[in-house]
C-alpha cells in the first residue's frame, strides 16, 4: 500500500507542519496584519506609510462571525467530486489579528451544528484528491471535536 | 449656494433577458428621458454613461457609444466605472459639471447585457488571485450574502420567514410595475420550496442577473426655472470610499481588513451617512428607500445601514408593515432587485428613476401615497457603493 501524497492545493498561503498556519503579512510600521500576504508593498493602514513586511503565521483559533453552506456544485475553479457533496463555509474572526478569515468547514460538519461565536480551530484537510495525492487546504474545524 | 439640480426626465428600458446589443436599450432609455423632459437631444450640452465591462470596448467608453448611437453633435462626454455605484458616479459627474457652470443640460445613460450562466473566473491555476482562491475553495457569490443572513439569525432572531416576506413584499411591489423583469406575485409557499443555494438562502431570495437600461435628464434650477418647470431636485449624491479598517466581509474577499492598528469601520453604514449630511436630512425625514436586495435578507441589513431603525430591529420594522406600499416608509416600492435583477451600470440609475416617478405621483399602482424625499443605496464590488436623495 502507497502512502498518499499531501500538498498544498494552494501555494504560498499556509504552512503544511501539523499544527497549519495561514501566512499572513504584518507591516513593520504599524502591525496591520494581511491575508493573503499582500502582493504590492504598500500597507493599507492611510495613517501608515509603511513598505516592508514581514510574513507571520496567523492565529490557529477563533470564534464564528458567521457561517453557510455550499448547497449546489459551484462552478470551476471549483473542483467537485462526483456526485457533489454539500459542504460548510465558515468566516472566523481571528482575536489577536482583529480580522475575519473565511474558509471551508471540515467534512462531516453542517450549519446545523454551527453557530455564531462558537470557538473553531485552523486544520489542514483535502480540498480535493488527483490519483495518489490529497491537495490540502485550510479548514475550519469546531474546537474540540475529533476529525 | 444651492448644490442641488433638477431631474428634468427620467426613462427606461424594460429589464430582461432580451439578448441584445447593450446600446439598443440605453439609447431607448435616453430618448424616454428626453421625451419625459421635453427635450430634444440637441440640446444636451454634457453625456455621461455608467460603463459596463462585459461588452467589450464600446462598453468601456459607453458616454461616446451612446452619445454617437443618439448622433455625435459636440457634447462634451464623460464615462464612470464603479461597479453597482457606475450609474451614481455617472450622475455626479454630471451634476458637477452643472454646478461648475459647464452646462446646463446633462444626460446620464447606463446600459448592460448580461452574459448566459455563470460569471466563471478565468481558468488555469492562479494562486496569486484571491478571485480564483475563492471560487477553488466554492465560495460563490450567494455564499457572502448566506454569511449576512445568517448572522441575523443567531444575533437577532431572523427567520426564514422573515427573508421570505422580504420577497413576497418585493414581488407584490414589482407585479404593479411595467420596467420589471419578473413581475409574478410570488407566494411564501413558493419561495421556500425553491431550490436552497447557500442556507437558509432559497433560489428565490437571490437575484438574477438583467439586461436594461436606464437614464435621466438633469439641468440647473436655472434652466428648470427660466422654463417654469417644478421637478424633483437631486439633494445628495454620496460615492464614498470605505475606511480603513472595514470591518465587513466584502465578496470577493477572503479575509477582511485588521483592525489591531486602526479602529474598525461600517463602509454601507457610511454610505448613506454621507448623503444624508450633504442633503442636510435625516432618515426620519424619508417618505421611501430603494436599496440592493441582492439577497432577500440583505433589504433587512439596509435598513440599518441607512437608519430606518437601529441594528437589530429591521425584523422588527419588516414585521410592523412599515417598508411595504402604504406602510410609514416603503421600501423598494419599484420591487428592488428581487423583480429586476441586476444590471450593473443601469441599476443606480433605475433606483433613481423610480425615486422620481414616486415623487412626481406617476408610479401609478405601486404609488407611495405623498412622497416627498426618497434616497437610494447600494454597494458592490471593490470598494464602490453610492447613495442618492431626491426631494421634491
Ligand atoms: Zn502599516
Amino acid at each position: 500500500m502507497s502512502a498518499r501524497q499531501r500538498v498544498a492545493a494552494i501555494e504560498g498561503w499556509y504552512t503544511l507542519d501539523e499544527p497549519a498556519h495561514l501566512l499572513g503579512s504584518r507591516c513593520n510600521s504599524c502591525g496591520s496584519y494581511y491575508f493573503p500576504r499582500l502582493s504590492a508593498g504598500f500597507c493599507r493602514n492611510p495613517a501608515c506609510e509603511g513598505t516592508s513586511f514581514e510574513t507571520v503565521p496567523l492565529s490557529r483559533t477563533g470564534r464564528i462571525w458567521s457561517y453557510t453552506n455550499a448547497c449546489y456544485q459551484p462552478p470551476p475553479p471549483f473542483v467537485s467530486p462526483t456526485p457533489f457533496v454539500p459542504f460548510a463555509i465558515a468566516a472566523v474572526e481571528l482575536a489577536a489579528e482583529r480580522m475575519i478569515v473565511l474558509g471551508q468547514v471540515v467534512a462531516g460538519i453542517d450549519v446545523g451544528q454551527l453557530k455564531v461565536g462558537m470557538p473553531m480551530e485552523l486544520v489542514l484537510e483535502s480540498l480535493y484528491s488527483e490519483g495518489d495525492t490529497d491537495k490540502l487546504v485550510w479548514k475550519w474545524k469546531p474546537s474540540g471535536v475529533r476529525p | 449656494m444651492s448644490r442641488e439640480v433638477a431631474v428634468l426626465g427620467v426613462g427606461m428600458h424594460p429589464w430582461g433577458k432580451w439578448g441584445r446589443n447593450f446600446v439598443e436599450y440605453g439609447v431607448h432609455a435616453a430618448r424616454a428621458a428626453l421625451k419625459d423632459a421635453g427635450i430634444p437631444w440637441t440640446d444636451v450640452q454634457f453625456i455621461s454613461g455608467a460603463a459596463t465591462m462585459r461588452c467589450g470596448y464600446p462598453g468601456y467608453v459607453a458616454g461616446a457609444t451612446f452619445a454617437q448611437a443618439l448622433g455625435w453633435q459636440g457634447a462634451q462626454v464623460n464615462t464612470s466605472y464603479a461597479a453597482c455605484a457606475s450609474g451614481s458616479q455617472a450622475l455626479a459627474a454630471a451634476r458637477a459639471q452643472i454646478l461648475a457652470g459647464g452646462c446646463d443640460v446633462a444626460l446620464v445613460v447606463g446600459a448592460d447585457t448580461t452574459p448566459k450562466g455563470f460569471l466563471a473566473p478565468m481558468a488555469g491555476y492562479r494562486p496569486e488571485d484571491p478571485d480564483w482562491v475563492r471560487f477553488h475553495l466554492g465560495i460563490t457569490n450567494p455564499t457572502y450574502f448566506a454569511l449576512y443572513a445568517r448572522r441575523r439569525m443567531d444575533l437577532y432572531g431572523a427567520t426564514l420567514e422573515d427573508f421570505t416576506a422580504v420577497k413576497v413584499k418585493n414581488a407584490a411591489h414589482g407585479a404593479a410595475n411595467p420596467n420589471a423583469r419578473y413581475r409574478k406575485r410570488f407566494t411564501r409557499e413558493e419561495v421556500l420550496e425553491s431550490a436552497m443555494v447557500a442556507d437558509p438562502l432559497r433560489l428565490l431570495h437571490v437575484c438574477a442577473t438583467s439586461d436594461g437600461g436606464a437614464a435621466v435628464v438633469l439641468a440647473s434650477l436655472e434652466y428648470a426655472q427660466r422654463r417654469g418647470l417644478k421637478t424633483p431636485r437631486i439633494a445628495a449624491i454620496s460615492t464614498v470610499t470605505p475606511r480603513f479598517a472595514s470591518t465587513e466581509v466584502e465578496m470577493p474577499d477572503i479575509a477582511t481588513d485588521s483592525a489591531v492598528a486602526a479602529a474598525g469601520h461600517s463602509f454601507r453604514g457610511a454610505i448613506a451617512a454621507r448623503a444624508y449630511e450633504e442633503a442636510g436630512l435625516g432618515p426620519e425625514d424619508l417618505s421611501l428607500a430603494e436599496v440592493y436586495d441582492l439577497a432577500s435578507s440583505m433589504e433587512l441589513d439596509w435598513y440599518e445601514y441607512i437608519g430606518l431603525c437601529r441594528p437589530g430591529e429591521a425584523e422588527g420594522l419588516l414585521r410592523s408593515g412599515a417598508t411595504r406600499l402604504g406602510g410609514r416608509i416603503p421600501v423598494n416600492a419599484s420591487g428592488g432587485l428581487a423583480c429586476f435583477g441586476e444590471a450593473v451600470p443601469a441599476q443606480a440609475l433605475a433606483q433613481v428613476c423610480e425615486l422620481v416617478w414616486q415623487l412626481r405621483g406617476e408610479a401609478g399602482e405601486r404609488q407611495v401615497q405623498g412622497a416627498r424625499v426618497g434616497i437610494t443605496a447600494n454597494q458592490g464590488l471593490f470598494g464602490h457603493g453610492s447613495a442618492v436623495i431626491v426631494r421634491k
